[in-house]
């Protein structure tokens, strides 16, 4: 009886959780030589045109593609100048103060609260 | 009026659509440009007849496009193309408590990591603080030191950032920035009893071969302290479930520590460098910090707590057979499963709630893979009422951690793990 329940509870938990992949291989594991990888970066949409569109792609695209931007929330003004603010401080982005101006108002016009 | 609406709401419908909008050709830039200019910001993250996965949230875009041209990797959903953050998609989690290798998740810092890496003259520098500074080749790492194998759920840092409440910058992440796998390797200690590691050293720095984009950028680094090391279980993994690493994911040599956020889990490790003093970069300093306050967690534009930098994962749970929105039969039986975690502990229980959190039900637990493994659980339910319900799933850690019922928010949206509702109807 026991026995029997046992068998049942155990053949219902395999019907109902997925097999998965196998805990670990068998076989010993070798390195391969592995080709170059071709990275699909010209998948990216670019920045919007508009006001200021070059510059926010001529500083921030060799970085980062314009997608990474341009999935963010919308942000206030004051939290797109922090943005802006860590990407030169924390990391080094080359951007002058003209230009930082210019990718806020870019930002706060095509990713601003409204 | 900032708090959540919701709490726990972070479950969200993602249906995946064709979009069937455009015709077979690329979009022109013209019309690229006009999609934007008339406010359709959401298109410009639609590709041509690609599928895209809608996540539902408001506030911003709320698809992504899927893609299946990354080197190594299947069907994901598309972050950001470079450098690459690219999300496993939820249903994944419902096939098994491991993550396949072409669809564990995908995230960079820097867009320069290499796109070849030769495995005869890759080498692993270990230097600093040792009484003997050494070269390892990837044949002297699997030949001459023990192998260490161990399962480990890897999460980013700001997994479900998508989902904060109200919404804060960063990757936009909903729930795949998450993957689990059994990774075959070394143990660190044993790298670093090799190099013997001089008294008076307390911390041990880790770094890619990923440099930083522009000359005075921060080159990525963590660091962990020379006791957790030394642990036996943080290791440095040349092979994910069996096979090599997939080079967006580390390729060759990727340092695995169990328990801990993903921020540390370097990849293309080639340098170990054992230090007296902790870290300085701003990897620990500035970015990656959470408040120190229950579950990290302040209300928006709350000041005067302090910042301490991301370490252990916590609990976490979800349902991944039934979707939001979707029906399921009233009064008839109705399986649930899904996958939990403990983060930097095994998983206890996991407890679900069809009331709100009122009482809770226990439910099966799966195979125990290990500690830090994904563990899946499973029950059934019986949903009386015709109309809308919620499931709650919870995971309580071995540790003693449960995941809680107010919404966890800071400002950087780290570390979520608020109890999920996922919202279904019966009929």
């Amino acid at each position: 009886m026991f026995r029997h329940t046992r068998i049942a509870l155990l053949a219902a938990s395999l019907a109902t959780f997925p097999a998965g992949l196998p805990a670990a291989t068998a076989t010993p594991l070798e390195l391969h030589p592995k080709p170059e990888v071709d990275l699909p970066v010209g998948d990216d949409v670019g920045f919007p045109e508009g006001p200021g569109s070059d510059v926010i792609a001529s500083n921030c695209t060799a970085c980062h593609s314009a997608d990474h931007t341009l999935n963010q929330p919308a942000l206030s003004r004051d939290e797109w100048r922090k943005v802006v603010d860590k990407m030169i401080a924390a990391y080094k982005a080359p951007i002058t103060s003209e230009d930082a101006r210019t990718i806020v108002d870019y930002l706060d016009r095509v990713k601003g609260e409204r | 009026m900032l708090a959540a609406d919701r709490d726990g709401s972070a479950e969200r419908d993602t249906r995946v659509t064709q979009d069937d909008t455009t015709s077979a050709s690329v979009p022109s830039r013209r019309r690229f440009l006009a999609a934007a200019s008339a406010g359709g910001l959401g298109l410009l993250t639609r590709r041509a007849r690609g599928e895209t996965v809608d996540f539902r949230v408001s506030g911003g875009p709320s698809t992504r496009p899927m893609t299946t041209t990354y080197p190594e990797k299947g069907r994901m959903i598309v972050q950001r193309t470079r450098p690459p953050w690219l999300e496993t998609p939820f249903d994944v989690f419902d096939r098994g408590v491991f993550t396949p290798n072409d669809q564990h998740f995908v995230s960079w810092h820097w867009a320069t990591f290499p796109t070849h890496v030769d495995v005869d003259t890759f080498a692993l520098r270990v230097h600093g603080l040792v009484e003997r500074p050494l070269f390892l080749s990837l044949k002297d790492l699997m030949h001459d030191l023990p192998r260490f194998e161990i399962a480990a759920v890897s999460q980013c840092a700001g997994n479900s950032r998508l989902y904060a409440n109200p919404r804060v910058a960063g990757a936009q992440w909903a729930n795949g920035s998450m993957s689990n796998a059994v990774y075959t390797g070394v143990r660190l200690r044993d790298v670093l009893d090799r190099a013997g590691v001089k008294a008076g050293a307390g911390h041990v720095r880790f770094g890619g071969l990923d440099g930083p984009m522009l000359p005075d950028a921060p080159k990525f680094v963590k660091s962990l302290t020379v006791d957790h090391a030394r642990d036996g279980e943080v290791m440095l993994a040349f092979a994910m479930n069996g096979e090599q690493l997939p080079m967006l994911n580390g390729f060759p040599l990727k340092l695995i520590v169990p328990g801990w956020s993903a921020v540390y889990w370097i990849k293309m490790l080639n340098d170990v460098e054992v230090m007296d003093k902790p870290d300085p970069s701003v990897w620990t300093t500035r970015s990656y910090r959470v408040p120190d306050t229950a579950n990290h967690t302040v209300e928006p534009g709350q000041t005067g707590y302090d910042l301490i930098p991301i370490t252990r994962n916590v609990p976490r749970a979800f349902v991944t057979n039934l979707r939001p929105g979707d029906t399921v039969p009233a009064g008839a039986p109705q399986p649930v499963r899904g996958i939990a975690f403990g983060g930097d502990s095994g998983v206890a229980v996991v407890d679900l709630s069809l009331d709100g959190g009122r009482t809770w039900r226990s439910t099966t637990l799966g195979r125990d893979e290990g500690t830090y493994s994904f563990r899946q659980w499973q029950t059934t339910v019986t949903l009386q009422g015709r109309g809308a319900h919620g499931l709650m799933a919870r995971c309580t850690n071995t540790g003693g951690a449960v995941q809680p019922m107010r919404r966890v928010w800071n400002p950087g949206g780290y570390l979520t793990n608020q109890v999920e509702t996922l919202d279904i109807r019966a009929a």
